[in-house]
This record gives structure tokens, sequence and C-alpha cells, in this order.
């Protein structure tokens, strides 16, 4: 029998997240696919979740959920699975969703698997895939009885058409509970970032620690401009403050796939190559020749980035200018 | 006003490439450089920047691991908390989300804190779990991925980080915080910070302390399992050339021949 799977779908100005419609089309694969929407569109979101793969709806449409964080949605959902016991729900990792899932994961004794990058049910035991460290990859269970949590990683998945699917919409009426109501936004602030986002960028360089201080940065940014990509950072020379958390590449930093990837002063950590080796191609300087970051480079350099990133610089100039 | 700082003592991970024992399947402690997480540095620095703004507070270390996270927890003294408790058992060895959760909760239960801060994840797991995990086992509000936090009467109000900015949020308190990486410039321990951290009040604590049944935690507890572990498939080794001096014309001409320029 084909298992159930439940997707929590974030919203997005008014529509579904791409990161949570790549989530809903690996459901619909492994079996039935029902998402759960809440919030102020949630009603008119609903209705297009059924061509990338939802066989049914929840919809609960109040504005509650999108003024105060989790609390409402994690009251919702242990309501509905006190009535259905889908073998999964399934998030994408996202702030607001990662928030979710910690607190269902304890409310209803679920078992919990971050960073998947597949899933298979093998008989009643769903087999997750995780990467850990550059180097291998660990398959965990889930408890067989009950419905257990997988938060997958970001671009894991591709988005999936499932043409002419229609989903059957399920109206949800809970009472919200005025003590869940705690965690108020007062306010969403949108920060100007120059170039383009590091998500979206084909090209992208980054710095880390080899680059020695913060007062350094600017030649990778200067590379960066060069290449019309984005600066990106690890997350050793963001945790010493050099650099806000935006710009942090790696596990639950950002994951990123560009067409480039150009490391500076990288050691190739393993949460950082966890976010990066999805790239088309790497390359990367560095001062150590034993640097892991060398195992993933399609070019390496052994050398100084802070005299070789400048000529590079000129020189990518130069060669754009002819 | 009691806030408290969930730490974590993990495998050094500027130096330390962290394996998988094969057959325990947890990671390998033994032999290798035991650190306080870097990111918990930035929170505990978060914690007493805030008791200092505040006043009339104090910062309480919390933690659960073997003996050797002993040291952690005297080096979160030296970078001034004001007492550390560290619950250590041989129970909670393979100890997952819920488990370690269940334990950090059952400390601060009877500890009646204001603030619980927690770094948003462990450089070693990075799960980001345990957090709104102890908030749901002590229901109190979470505030995640905080930049910035202030404290106005009864409420925290923080700035959240977003993938375009942030948010402002706030709870009443008590309230647990998250705290993301690279917002609060770490505390370097003085050496009278060092010698001062001797004499400051370090709780040990097992399970029997806390009430807990050691089939709740641990292996015996876990929820979720690791039954394999394979190779990830590898990336083909690429040319790795030494800087002579011309490695920007190379790197500028193979960026050429795929067209990346």
């Amino acid at each position: 029998m084909s298992k159930t799977i439940w997707v929590l779908i974030e919203i997005e100005d008014g529509k579904a997240a791409r990161s949570s419609l790549e989530v809903l089309g690996k459901a619909a694969q492994l079996g039935r696919a029902e998402a759960i929407v809440l919030g102020s569109a949630a009603a008119q979101v609903a209705p297009t979740l059924g061509e990338y793969g939802a066989e049914k709806v929840y919809v609960h449409e109040d504005a509650t959920y999108d003024n105060y964080l989790t609390l409402p949605a994690v009251d919702t959902i242990s309501e509905l699975l006190k009535q259905h016991q889908p073998a999964l729900l399934m998030l994408a990792t996202t702030y607001d969703l990662r928030d979710i899932a910690a607190r269902l994961n304890v409310r209803n004794n679920m078992g919990l698997v971050t960073d998947a990058t597949d899933l298979t049910f093998d008989g009643d035991t769903v087999q997750v895939t995780v990467p850990w460290g550059g180097e291998n990859v660990v398959t965990a269970t889930l408890p067989q009885q009950g419905t257990g949590i997988v938060l997958t990683r970001p671009k894991a998945f591709g988005v999936e058409q499932f043409a002419g699917r229609t989903a059957e919409i399920e109206t949800l009426n809970p009472s919200l509970n005025a003590e869940s109501q705690q965690i108020k936004i007062l306010d969403r602030v949108e920060l100007p970032s120059e170039g383009p986002a590091l998500e979206d960028a084909s090209v992208i360089v980054s710095g880390g620690r080899g680059l020695g201080k913060a007062e350094n940065f600017h030649l990778v940014e200067e590379l960066a401009a060069a290449l019309g990509g984005a600066a990106g950072a690890t997350r050793a020379i963001v945790d010493a403050g050099w650099l806000p958390y935006s710009y942090q590449v790696g596990q639950t930093g950002k994951t990123v796939k560009p067409t480039l990837y150009v490391a500076c002063g990288i050691s190739g950590a393993i949460q950082h190559l966890a976010g990066m080796k999805g790239s088309k191609y790497i390359v990367a300087i560095n001062k150590d020749e034993h640097a892991p970051i060398f195992s993933v480079a399609d070019l390496g350099v052994v050398g100084d980035a802070l005299t070789i990133l400048p000529q590079l610089t000129q020189e990518v100039k130069r060669r754009k200018a002819h | 006003m009691k806030i408290y700082v969930c730490i974590k003592q993990i495998p050094d991970p500027n130096t330390v490439v962290s394996k998988l024992d094969p057959n325990t399947k947890r990671l390998v402690r033994s032999g290798v450089s035991l650190v306080l997480d870097p990111g918990d540095e930035s929170t505990i620095s978060a914690a007493i920047k805030l008791r200092d703004t505040v006043g009339n507070s104090e910062v309480v270390a919390v933690s659960m691991g073997p003996t050797s996270a002993q040291e952690a927890m005297r080096r979160a003294l030296a970078m001034g908390v004001d007492r550390a408790i560290l619950v250590t058992d041989p129970a909670l060895a393979g100890s997952d989300v819920l488990g370690t959760a269940r334990v950090l909760a059952a400390i601060l239960k009877n500890e009646a804190p204001d603030l619980v801060f927690c770094s948003t994840e462990s450089t070693d797991g990075y799960t980001g779990m345990v957090p709104g995990g102890i908030a749901e086992f002590l229901n109190l509000p979470q505030l995640t991925f905080a930049r910035e936090i202030n404290v106005e009467g009864a409420k925290a109000m923080i700035k959240r980080v977003t993938i375009t900015g942030y948010q402002t949020v706030e709870s009443p308190m008590p309230a647990v915080v998250t705290i993301a990486s690279g917002s609060f410039e770490a505390i370097y321990p003085t050496m009278k910070g060092i010698m001062g951290a001797k004499k400051k009040p370090f709780t040990q604590l097992t399970l029997a302390d806390l009430g807990i049944d050691p089939s709740q935690v641990g292996d015996a507890g876990a929820r979720e399992r690791i039954v394999a572990i394979g190779q990830a498939e590898a990336r083909a080794a690429g040319q790795v050339i030494k800087d002579d001096g011309n490695s920007a014309q190379a790197i500028a001409d193979f960026l050429q021949r795929y067209q990346l320029l």
C-alpha cells in the first residue's frame, strides 16, 4: 500500500515556496503526497499544489500563522496527527520550518532526521540518506511506528510537475489557542544586497581563514564583481565576526550549486564542502597542499590567495575587455 | 535575571576531520582535540553582554557530555560565566535530539531561568533541533536565529535573521533564544578569568539526580538510528598545480576553456 507523506508548505509572497515544492515532488514520487498549508494566503495556494504532486491539501486560512511564529502551526499539525498517521512528515530546511519541526518532534515523540538528500521506503522502514563529512553518507532509519520527520537539504530535489493532477482540498477549522500566540513578528526588514544573491548566483567566490584578516575580504569581493558573481564565506570567518551570517556557505548557511565556485583560503571543513560540492566547476586556492578542498577542486592552486587574487582579478578584467 | 547557556564540547572543527566509528556509528571523540564549540563561544558572549547590560543578573552554562566536557565548562567559566552545571552519565552515550533536549530541559526545569540561550546549531551535528526541543519540553516560546537581543520589562525582543534581511520578533519571558553564528564577537578569556574560573561553582549531576529513566536517553531512547555508513560519491579529482607566479594565467585559461569568462 502506498505510504502517505505529509509536506508542510511554506508560503512566500502569497505563493508556495520553491523549496517546499521540491519536497512535495519528492514526496509524490515516494507515495501519496498530502500537503498542509497554513496562513492568510493558504486558500489561494492550496489549489495550485496538485500539479506539484499533492493528492490532498489540508488548508487553514488564518493570518495568525503569519503573525505568530511556530506555536500555532505546531498546535494545528499536532491536532491533525491525532486524526491521521502518515508515515512521514517532510519539510524543507528553512528558518521557519526548522523551528516547527524541532517542537513537533518533542511534542509528538516522533523521531527526526535532518539534512536528508534522499529517502526510500524499504518495506515499512524509511531509509534516509544524509551526507556526513566530505567522504561519507550515512543511512538512517526512523521508527516504524508513528510518523517520523525528515528535513531535506535545500536543492536536493528538483520541482516536479504532475500535469492534470488536482488535489482534494480539506478545510481545517481548529480553534487557535491564544496561549500559543506568543512569538510575535513586529516587523520585517529587507536588506538591500549588492550583486546576485548567493543562492541564485552562477558564479561564487568565497573566502576563508586563509585570507588572514577581515580587511582582506575585499579581494574576494573584487574577483566576484569582476566575474559577475556573488561573494561567500566559510562558517569560520562568519563565526569570527568578519562577515554577517548571510554570507555563509555550508550546511544550514546555504547550499549553493553555481556553475563556478572559487574557494580562496578555504581548507574545506566538512560543512563547507557539503554546502558547495554540487558546483559544476570548482577552483581552489590554498597554501596547504593537503587541504581537503583540493579533493573536490577541478583546478587547485597551492599558493597564497592574497597574492593570486589581485592578479586573477586583473587578468579576468583584461580578458573580459578583449 | 537568570540567563542559562546550553553548550557543547566537540572535536575541534578547525583541526579535526570528524569521523564516525563504523561499529558504534557514533562520532569518534577519543584521541582527537576537543574544544568548546566555537559557535557556543559567540553565544556565551551574547549572554554575558546581556547580563552586564541588564545588571544584577547571572549567566549559568549547562551541558551534557562525558567527563572530558569539564574542560569546555572551565573555558566558559574563564570567559565570564558565573557557574556551570554538567550532566555526565554512561547511559547518555548515543543520545539523539530528543534525548539531549530531554536532559538539558530537566536541568533547566530545576533552575527557573528567565532566558535560555543556545547556538542555532552545533558545529559537529548541525541538526539545530535541540533548542526547539528544549523549549517544547519546558513549554516556553522560542526566539530563533537572533543576531541582536534586548529585554524590555517581561519581554525579550530579537532581530531574527531571514534569507533577505531580518524580522523584529518579541515574546514574553521566560523564553529560549538561539543565537545566529557570528552575531556576537567571542570574549577571549583573560589570565585573571582563567584563574578565577577555578573558584566558581561547578555542579556535576547524573541522570539519577535529574530523575530521568536511562531508557529514555542514550542509545536506548534514540528514535532514529544510523544503520549504515557508506562512501560519498567522489568528485573526480582535478589538477593541482603549485603557484609559480603564473597561477592567475592558469586559472584564467581554465575559466576560458569552460566558457566561464
